[in-house]
């Protein structure tokens, strides 16, 4: 029985955080059209900022400390995306989308070489952070608290989310944009802003991701290549561009890929990119995408 | 997608005669035939990699440069390919090439058309994810089923004898590679650059190129849309497939890198930068990429970061590649002088 829960609550674990990257790369389709192949790369900038940021500061630091410094990866991947966005992708817009998965393949490439001249070929762990967090028992097993942390935070980035895409007046906007670009820029709103907020939410989104996971696993190179084709799955399955489909979706790669380690390893990874392709087949904009 | 450039050079393209075409072919093929009596081995092996290489980056532009189809999972069938190749060395014990490329073309064939039967059904941006996540099926496989495949150590792939066992590689491996290997490569390519020639000539090709500028108009005429495309996917499969085999031995061993979804990008890569929009496009671009790569490995550990830098400014700055680029500079010349 408690075998069960702890699997629950790995698969939960993992959704969180599937989320938060899926739902940052759906964002950006929905309102830019763009998809952009390098997303997990910002996850991955995430998380070796915030190890590098605790690793720096953890000797004798307090608790307080390293939970203020948590989330300094989700903001250097927002500032990282702020970036990128007006000088790398916004020449591209109007070009096919083959140039856009081309020069976002590019600059994959690029950010993975760039961590790798920053930090080094080796990983980087945040453990202090996991590690303080103790633990607790479910049934006859010991559990890390910290788990509870990343769940708590992916729950309440998809209720913030929520929130601000349709009460505020900024999620107004960016719905209107995803909708019709053309009408809205007629009807006043500065495109070009908000294509640079959405991309900046949406990287922000998968540094957090990248910031939370870190304290259970470790910063190492290729994460962002791997991360990123789990959440290419996740939207396919869910619909590109819908949020509600990202959450849905990585709740069901969460559960897909718990069942898949926990029954049948070896063809685990292989089940969810069948799951995916089995979606597509039988609705081909997924589960909540606009046909 | 129809800028100035690429009218431009599609008319230089047209105006040169068949003639023309001919005997740039004429000329490139009595270079090549030279190449390992006069430069060192090592250049002549790095040679047989790019032209392999060729191959397979000539069956992608099939789908991305004629019919409009960006796939990010052609490592799939390079990898089927490879490891059909291993497998037959593993299992069957066999050790003629002829034998292996028989079986990588079966095994890419088959393969490509259950892929291919899924993945014709989307397009643009749907299908590139879309092949990009089959071609990691296979990539998991390869990777988690180690008693069969070897698992991240790969398979090992011994020197095959040619032409049904008149020419072993008994003797020295490289004397082998650069010799006797190059050429078995090198009529290959020359019988799948013909053969594509053929294809994107033929009244199937044009029709394929009817699909992508416009698929309404294209239907409107009685174009199969679905049928067309998956003929075409298959058809670049099995190049793809044919360069996995003939790439394999020339390495000696293969591993699920080669299947994963990065090295699909690499065969992008390649086709972008030769260009897309030509017939020797993918050609040049292969073997420039193949130097390139080798290059950039050798001179440092952030290969990556340079060949990143090299495909922005690609796409940024020369959408058509090494060989519309060329074209157009060669249309401005002819038209000042």
């Amino acid at each position: 029985m408690d075998v069960l829960v702890i699997h629950l609550i790995n698969a939960l674990l993992y959704a969180s955080v599937l989320f938060l990257i899926a739902g940052g790369l759906s964002l950006i389709y929905g309102v830019m059209r763009i998809v952009n192949m390098a997303h997990g790369n910002l996850y991955a900038f995430g998380a070796y900022v915030t190890a590098w940021a605790i690793g720096r500061f953890a000797a004798g630091a307090s608790m307080a400390l390293l939970l203020v410094l948590l989330p300094a990866g989700a903001f250097a991947a927002a500032v990282l995306g702020a970036a990128l966005e007006p000088t790398l992708l916004r020449p591209f817009y109007k070009r096919a989308e083959e140039y856009q998965l081309l020069v976002t393949f590019g600059l994959l490439m690029i950010l993975e070489d760039l961590m790798r001249f920053i930090w080094g070929p080796y990983p980087l762990s945040a453990s202090e952070v996991f590690e303080n967090f103790g633990s607790l028992t479910i049934g006859d097993s010991l559990y890390p608290t910290y788990n509870f942390l990343v769940i708590g935070v992916g729950i309440l980035a998809a209720f913030f989310l929520w929130a601000f895409i349709y009460k505020t007046r900024f999620g107004i906007v960016l719905r209107a944009t995803s909708q019709n670009m053309r009408m809205a820029s007629a009807l006043g709103v500065n495109v070009n802003r908000v294509y640079i907020q959405a991309f900046t939410l949406g990287c922000f989104m998968a540094g957090l991701g990248g910031a939370i996971i870190v304290p259970g696993q470790s910063a190492v190179l290729g994460m962002g290549i791997d991360a990123v084709v789990l959440a290419f799955i996740v939207v396919v399955i869910g619909g590109l561009g819908s949020l509600e489909g990202a959450l849905v979706g990585a709740l069901i790669v969460g559960v897909v890929r718990e069942t898949g380690i926990a029954w049948f390893p070896e063809v685990e990874l292989a089940v969810l990119y069948l799951a995916a392709a089995i979606v597509l087949l039988v609705r081909p904009a997924g589960l909540f995408g606009r046909p | 997608m129809s800028t100035p450039a690429v009218t431009e050079s599609a008319i230089a393209r047209g105006s040169g005669s068949r003639r023309h075409v001919l005997r740039g072919a004429v000329a490139a093929a009595g270079l090549l035939a030279v190449v390992p009596w006069v430069v060192p081995p090592y250049t002549a092996i790095l040679l047989t990699y790019g032209l392999i290489m060729a191959i397979g980056a000539l069956g992608f532009n099939l789908l991305l440069g004629y019919t409009g189809l960006l796939s990010f999972g052609h490592s799939a069938y390079f990898g089927v390919g490879a490891y059909v190749v291993a497998l037959m060395v593993k299992y069957v014990r066999v050790g003629s090439m002829e034998l292996f490329l028989l079986g990588a073309i079966i095994g890419s064939a088959i393969v490509t058309a259950v892929f291919g039967w899924v993945c014709v059904r989307y397009t643009r941006i749907f299908f590139s994810i879309l092949t990009l996540a089959l071609s990691q099926v296979l990539w998991s496989l390869a990777f988690k089923f180690f008693w069969v495949t070897g698992g991240t150590d790969g398979l090992r792939v011994p020197t095959p004898s040619l032409l049904g066992g008149l020419v072993t590689g008994k003797g020295d491996k490289t004397d082998f590679m650069s010799h006797a290997y190059y050429y078995y490569v090198l009529v290959i390519f020359f019988a799948c650059v013909v053969l594509m020639w053929v294809i994107v000539n033929s009244p199937f090709g044009k029709a394929l190129q009817a699909i992508r500028d416009n698929e309404t108009r294209a239907e409107f005429v009685g174009v199969q849309i679905w049928r067309y495309r998956f003929v075409a996917f298959l058809v670049s499969g099995v190049f793809t497939g044919l360069a996995g085999a003939l790439w394999v031995p020339l390495n000696g061993l293969t591993t699920p890198d080669i299947i994963h979804w990065s090295f699909s990008g690499e065969i992008v890569f390649m086709t972008v930068l030769g260009g897309f929009r030509s017939f020797a496009g993918p050609i040049i671009g292969a073997v420039v990429f193949n130097y390139l790569k080798t290059y950039a490995v050798g001179y440092t550990v952030y290969w990556q970061l340079l060949l990143g830098v090299v495909l922005v400014v690609l796409v940024l700055s020369l959408p058509t590649g090494i060989v519309g680029t060329a074209e157009r500079l060669a249309a401005r010349w002819r038209r000042e002088s």
